[in-house]
């Protein structure tokens, strides 16, 4: 299949030529296209989920996806309705079921893993491809076609927007949830918007990273963002960069290497949020110690 | 001089649910600059009261009017720091933004540039009041507890209210710092004839500045001046329990018997 074909290509030091040759191809040109329109959606929905503290239930969220678009495989349909069905039934449900619902971690793990059960055996029924179970685990953005493209283009448009008109509010009900309420933010309206924000971000973005690695976008690059930003915008900004960034160079090194690019994209967010940590602990270690002196 | 009109007047005010109740016949009223103190054990329902003048619960029976209105959520004229928030460690969030959120987070949308400018104005004055200048660019994960009440006074101070709701501000504070903290409430209060009420755990911060008192204890609630209310007669009443208040030649309170009269009830 593909990977074959991609052993092919030789890295020269000349990046120019380099990505000329890589841009040649179409099943690149789509790649590129799809991981950065997803890129940007997970990097500012990413950040709204670890501000609220609901990575593991956008954890969940996505393994419930993945009993959704293993039925669909098996229905015969494109997993991405499929996808987006089950994520925004299992937000809704979370919404519903309050804030302190989506926390905890037990019950949110319980359902998870029956969900990962259910696509297991959807998986099993449907008597084609591993493949395409192998597509919806870990994701397979070189296998993206324009008229994927198009389609993560509008969802993706569709996203910008809610969180354009929803922003202050919340941010607000994110970061200071009591405060908020008292001042009229509605707390139920804004959890179930923002679950469905979740869901189909998560849908779309299992496109590139898969199911099992949707924290490479989804979390990873708004954790580092958080540790650094000193505005919500300012994080906002952060989160989409690592995810732009890590996305473009897994593509890239991808496409001489020929291992699979969530593996790539995983490791840089990784790095990147490891650097970051580590600079910082170097930092205060250091701010104390010039404090100590002047003492 | 404006007539001094009540900002909030309960009457016969009752919380909980209709088979049990939390407290029932509350009566109270809260004039413009004055300073309550909202005390009892824990449990008690004081918190519920505040939840009761935002609009977030609705009482059992009796009455409850804010400026001559019943309460309803997103008052305006009603300022709120809640019981100790949870603070991520991880985050670097300066306290500016914090005190804009309070301000504009009610909204659609997000700011434009030119509103962006206007409203850190706004927010830099207020922590001005509050003597938080310095704190504006710094993460509020850094601030002390006390630094952190006064980042959460200019949040409340941000709408320009009439009400003032503080629930336990001094929570994890010395008393020098919660003395401090309670002088400044109290001169922002007085200055723009702010009511406050306030819930603490230990009076004696207060004292210099209290007009009256909301005592909730076992689902009973009294009110009055100090001395009228901290009191071995008064509080035994309320407590249904042998309560001693001993005061000290500074005219420090302490209160005994509270646990003991808790844990039988």
């Amino acid at each position: 299949m593909l990977k074959t074909s991609l052993m092919a290509n030789s890295f020269s030091w000349n990046l120019w030529r380099d990505l000329h040759e890589m841009l040649q191809y179409s099943f690149m040109r789509n790649a590129f296209m799809a991981g950065t329109i997803i890129a940007i959606v997970a990097g500012i929905v990413g950040y709204f989920v670890v501000i609220r503290r609901l990575s593991f239930a956008a954890h969940a969220l996505s393994h419930v996806g993945f009993a959704g678009a293993a039925g669909a495989v098996l229905a015969g349909i494109s997993p991405i309705w499929g996808l987006l069905v089950f994520t925004s039934g299992g937000g809704l449900a979370m919404a519903a079921l309050g804030k302190k619902a989506a926390a905890r971690d037990v019950q949110i793990g319980t359902v998870l893993a029956f969900m990962l059960g259910l696509g297991v055996l959807f998986i099993s029924l449907y008597k084609g491809y591993a493949t395409e179970a192998y597509s919806i685990l870990f994701g397979e953005v070189l296998g993206v076609s324009s008229g994927d493209v198009v389609l993560t283009l509008v969802v993706a448009i569709l996203i910008i927007v809610a969180v354009a008109i929803l922003y202050r509010r919340l941010i607000f009900a994110s970061l200071d949830e009591d405060v908020a309420e008292a001042k009229g933010v509605s707390m139920l309206g804004m959890s179930i918007a923002f679950m469905l924000l979740i869901a189909v971000a998560t849908s779309i973005a299992v496109q590139v990273v898969g199911i099992l690695l949707i924290f490479a976008l989804m979390v990873t690059p708004a954790a580092t963002a958080q540790r650094l930003a000193r505005s919500p915008s300012e994080g906002i900004l952060i989160s989409i960069l690592i995810a732009l960034l890590s996305t473009w160079i897994g593509l890239f090194i991808s496409f001489f290497i020929p291992y699979p690019v969530s593996f790539f994209i995983v490791s840089i967010v990784f790095l990147i949020y490891l650097v970051t940590r580590l600079i910082q602990t170097l930092m205060i270690k250091r701010s104390m110690t010039v404090s100590n002196n002047l003492a | 001089m404006k007539p001094t009109k009540e900002i909030v007047v309960a009457k016969n005010l009752s919380a909980g649910y209709k088979e049990k109740l939390i407290w029932s016949k509350a009566n109270f009223s809260v004039k413009p600059g004055e300073f309550i103190g909202l005390l009892g054990p824990n449990g008690a329902g004081k918190t519920t009261l505040f939840l009761m003048l935002l609009g977030l619960i609705k009482p059992v029976s009796g009455q409850i009017k804010i400026m001559g209105k019943v309460p309803s959520q997103g008052n305006p004229k009603i300022g709120y720091i809640p019981q100790r928030r949870l603070q991520d460690s991880e985050s670097r969030l300066v306290a500016l933004e914090y005190v804009r959120l309070a301000a504009s987070g009610t909204a659609w949308g997000f700011s434009l540039p030119k509103k962006t400018v206007l409203e850190r104005q706004q927010a830099l004055e207020v922590l001005k009041r509050v003597d938080g200048l310095d704190l504006a660019d710094r993460p509020l994960s850094e601030l002390s507890g006390g630094e952190i009440q006064r980042v959460f006074l200019a949040q409340a101070l941000v709408s320009k209210p009439d009400l003032l709701l503080l629930d336990e501000p001094l929570a994890n504070m010395d008393l020098r710092r919660s003395t401090e903290l309670i002088r400044l409430i109290h001169t922002i209060a007085k200055e723009d004839q702010i009511g406050v009420i306030l819930i603490a755990h230990d009076i004696n911060p207060l004292l210099p500045v209290i007009d009256r008192i909301i005592y909730i204890a076992n689902g009973h609630v009294a009110t009055g001046k100090l001395d009228a209310i901290v009191n071995g007669e008064t509080l035994s009443k309320l407590y249904n329990a042998p309560i001693e208040v001993l005061k000290d030649s500074k005219g420090r309170v302490a209160v005994l018997g509270v646990e003991e009269a808790v844990h039988h009830a």
